[in-house]
């Protein structure tokens, strides 16, 4: 059977070309690979190779040819079986079938014309159950251990590294007790390599290991996030869902203290962005403990931002090694009628001081804790909103594309014709983290500026 | 593919080991089939069907093929984006590799990865990735996992001659040293880092040393030779298996084709990639020998041409009439469900 040889495309942007010179002449036998002619595009001359065998029965376009377009025969191939001059077998219609099915010139035209699909509706979240047993007051310190310790012991594909987790007891002694007890083929001291043990904890969850990779903080994790955000959060995806990254990657967010510009950062906003991940930030240990159980157990690639300064603080937390938290689900704090301050992790606490502030002065400040910050538990923030018609959005981190401009769109979209006034953003100063005493409180949201927020949104 | 009956005995590359007759055979139809593939899949983009980047394999098919002859079922492979030879040697569908080269639903990803990212669980190639040297710490937490669940299997982890000046290639040579991971990387050295030769890009041009200052052996290795590449990955692997930790095998290998599609090849003479087509080329090479040597004849091997051209074009056919991905798949495989788990 013959083949039609056709103008080849060498890149997606080119249409046609100039057909330079024939490499092989009429009648020359052609194997696979041999190059037949080059071809000349504005940027480049490059050569087309022979795909089938045979003989070079015809040459269709001269060389020396120019504006030769894409996808037109430019040559017969005769099939090495078939007899000297039988007829050219009519072209296999390439030609229009490569038209009707080109991708790159029709593709946007027809998506114009499609109907959008349907995104599907948000998954409904499992319900918070009621908790009603034995509590410890225990610190966020001691929650996170327990969690990660409940959660080795249930499932033994389930292990810890790091930078100083084992020997050292964790840099913030949250790993205390794990490698005694888990020993360290579970509990791993990793060389100062965040790209290479992030990429090395990606590996690990691709084939089937649940990984729990710990960053001394998360500042650090600008050096790995490439491993986070190409290969955890988006691999599940390109391979068509055959291949997940079970992994939670944790450690100390936001500022701690006086430790300056590079150490004192907020990195919710910068992961929530990415499609694939989620992004868990708790206030209270007991918050702290029943979510990272829950993030160990999911089987999506998990942020879980933990704070330094609220390592030490102490709440009550359930003691049933099955009780967890569900991602996703935010926590009204504090009930009010009078206007919503949505917060997360450590400035939960400041929003309460806020609140009660604003108690002082008749304002009836409703407190939520968002704790997922991606799935965002919209449903809650916008009953809320519902009842008190204001938002205050509360965070460390810069306000510039941030958690607060999120929560503003939320607002437009779903609960626009319940605002009484704008939404008010409170947030970190829009500058690098200063080491002065003085400059650092000033960068950082304070209840003094909460408060002074809501009274503004309330029109007081 | 089929691998390699019996674990093979690790022989010094000067005294390579007798390979029997039908593992040069396959060897053979191996190449042959990663080669008509490329080929073909070059066509395809030239005629619009395939879209974005393409990186063929012309050229290094021996390399995948010898470090496969040497492997055992359940080891585990990962590369960087000229993948198509990796996944034909892993045994993976044609048809199903070629549909996701032209982004059909019948592809390894639903069409959602195309040529640089693609997967199989199944048959433990863990892809196919787009970020230069970013299969390297990868690569090494697979070698990790084989170690933690202690079953006896070693990663391979393919790595460019580029990618070995990426920063995250040491931070794992260094770990895999450190912890005895049971991995080879595996440098396919063939000679440019999309227009850049290693000579102007590398300050030290042994690649296989790299891993000298973690205790890390290297050797370089006639990766235009299947049988040398056989010999070096058997005794690698080996290592790897008897708990001896990484080894670098830099293949000092060939690309005939541009980077991708639309490299114009400035760099090099056109003399110097017929040379090495003539006097290098692993399916002439071995053609020669399975000939001489008389494991098949003329026959024969016209024969196996036939068989593969049938496949190739099966898998074009598939490629082709594999429906594009149902608009619904956009939202779909983002995160895994966590009933779908439980369930």
């Amino acid at each position: 059977m013959s083949t039609q040889v056709l103008m080849p495309a060498l890149s997606p942007t080119m249409t046609e070309g100039k057909l330079s010179k024939w490499l092989k002449a009429k009648g020359d036998a052609v194997k696979a690979g041999d190059i037949l002619a080059e071809i000349e595009t504005d940027k480049a001359t490059m050569e087309v190779e022979a795909v089938d065998e045979g003989v070079l029965e015809q040459i269709l376009v001269p060389e020396g040819t120019e504006n030769v377009a894409v996808n037109t025969p430019i040559a017969v191939l005769r099939g090495e079986d078939e007899a000297e001059g039988a007829a050219p077998a009519p072209a296999t219609a390439p030609k229009p079938a490569v038209k009707a099915e080109a991708p790159k010139a029709e593709a946007p035209k027809a998506e114009a014309k499609a109907p959008a699909p349907a995104k599907p509706a948000a998954v409904p979240q499992a319900a918070e159950p009621e908790y009603s047993g034995p509590t410890a007051t225990q610190t966020v310190r001691e929650a996170l251990r327990d969690a990660m310790a409940e959660e080795m012991r249930r499932d033994d594909k389930v292990f810890l590294m790091g930078e100083e987790v084992a020997e050292y007891q964790g840099a913030y002694k949250v790993s205390q007790g794990l490698l005694e007890e888990f020993g360290p083929t579970r509990v791993i001291d990793t060389p100062i390599t965040e790209h290479g043990f992030a990429g090395l904890g990606v590996g690990a969850a691709f084939s089937g290991l649940k990984p729990i990779v710990e960053f001394m903080t998360f500042n650090f994790s600008m050096q790995a996030i490439d491993q986070i955000v190409n290969s955890a959060a988006k691999t599940n995806y390109m391979s068509g869902g055959q291949m997940g990254s079970p992994i939670v990657f944790r450690g100390p967010n936001g500022a701690a203290s006086r430790v300056a510009a590079q150490h004192s950062q907020c990195y919710a906003s910068w992961y929530a962005h990415i499609p694939g991940l989620k992004v868990v930030a708790p206030w209270s240990a007991a918050d702290a403990k029943g979510l990272l159980k829950s993030a160990i157990r999911d089987p999506n690639p998990v942020i879980f931002l933990e704070n330094e300064m609220l390592y030490g603080q102490s709440f009550e937390v359930p003691q049933d090694k099955d009780w967890i938290v569900p991602i996703g689900k935010a926590k009204v704090v504090r009930p009010g009628n009078q206007v919503t301050i949505t917060a997360f992790s450590r400035m939960v606490g400041v929003a309460l001081e806020a609140a009660e502030l604003l108690a002082k002065e008749g304002i009836d400040a409703e407190v939520i804790d968002l704790r997922t910050i991606r799935p965002l538990d919209t449903a809650t923030i916008v009953a809320s909103v519902k009842k008190t018609n204001r938002l205050v959005s509360v965070e460390e981190g810069w306000p510039f594309a941030g958690i607060g401009s999120e929560m503003a769109a939320v607002m437009m979209e779903q609960a626009f014709d319940y605002l009484d006034a704008p939404v008010a953003r409170v947030a970190g100063v829009d500058v690098p983290m200063p080491y002065a005493a003085n400059l650092e409180k000033l960068a950082l949201p304070q209840a003094a500026q909460i408060a002074e927020a809501a009274k503004q949104v309330c029109y007081r | 593919m089929a691998k390699a009956a019996t674990k093979p005995v690790a022989k010094s590359a000067a005294q390579p080991a007798k390979i029997p007759s039908e593992d040069l055979i396959r060897h053979y139809r191996d190449m042959l089939l990663i080669r008509r593939f490329e080929e073909k899949a070059g066509q395809l983009y030239g005629m619009g069907l395939i879209g974005g980047f393409c990186h063929l394999y012309i050229g290094q098919e021996a390399v995948v093929v010898g470090m496969q002859a040497a492997a055992e079922e359940g080891d585990t492979v990962i590369t960087s984006y000229r993948d198509h030879g990796h996944m034909l040697a892993c045994g993976m569908d044609p048809k199903g590799v070629m549909a996701e080269l032209t982004g059909r639903a019948g592809g390894y990803s639903k069409g959602k990865g195309g040529s640089m990212h693609m997967f199989s669980a199944e048959k433990k190639f863990y892809g196919g990735h787009g970020i230069v040297g970013a299969q390297v710490p990868l690569g090494t937490g697979l070698g990790f996992a084989h170690k933690y669940k202690k079953d006896g299997k070693v990663a391979m982890v393919y790595l460019g001659d580029g990618a070995v000046n990426q920063g995250q290639v040491y931070e794992a040579f260094n770990m895999a040293a450190l912890w005895k991971l049971p991995v080879v990387y595996v440098i396919e050295n063939n000679k440019y880092a999309m227009g850049t030769s290693v000579q102007r890009s590398a300050a030290g041009t042994k690649l296989c040393d790299r891993g000298l200052a973690y205790g890390i052996p290297g050797e370089q290795v006639d990766g235009m030779d299947v049988a040398a590449v056989r010999a070096a990955a058997a005794k690698a692997l080996g290592r790897a298996r008897d708990g001896e930790g990484p080894t670098i095998l830099e293949m000092m290998t060939y690309r005939y084709r541009g980077h991708s599609m639309s490299d114009p090849a400035k760099y090099r003479t056109k003399e110097e990639v017929a040379k090495m087509r003539q006097e290098h080329d692993p399916i002439d090479r071995l053609r020669e020998r399975l000939l001489a040597e008389k494991h098949i004849d003329e026959n024969g091997l016209k024969n196996m041409d036939r068989e593969v051209k049938d496949l190739i074009s099966q898998a074009t056919e598939f490629a082709q009439a594999s429906p594009e991905p149902d608009p619904a798949e956009l939202y779909t495989d983002v995160l895994i469900d966590l009933e779908t788990v439980r369930a």
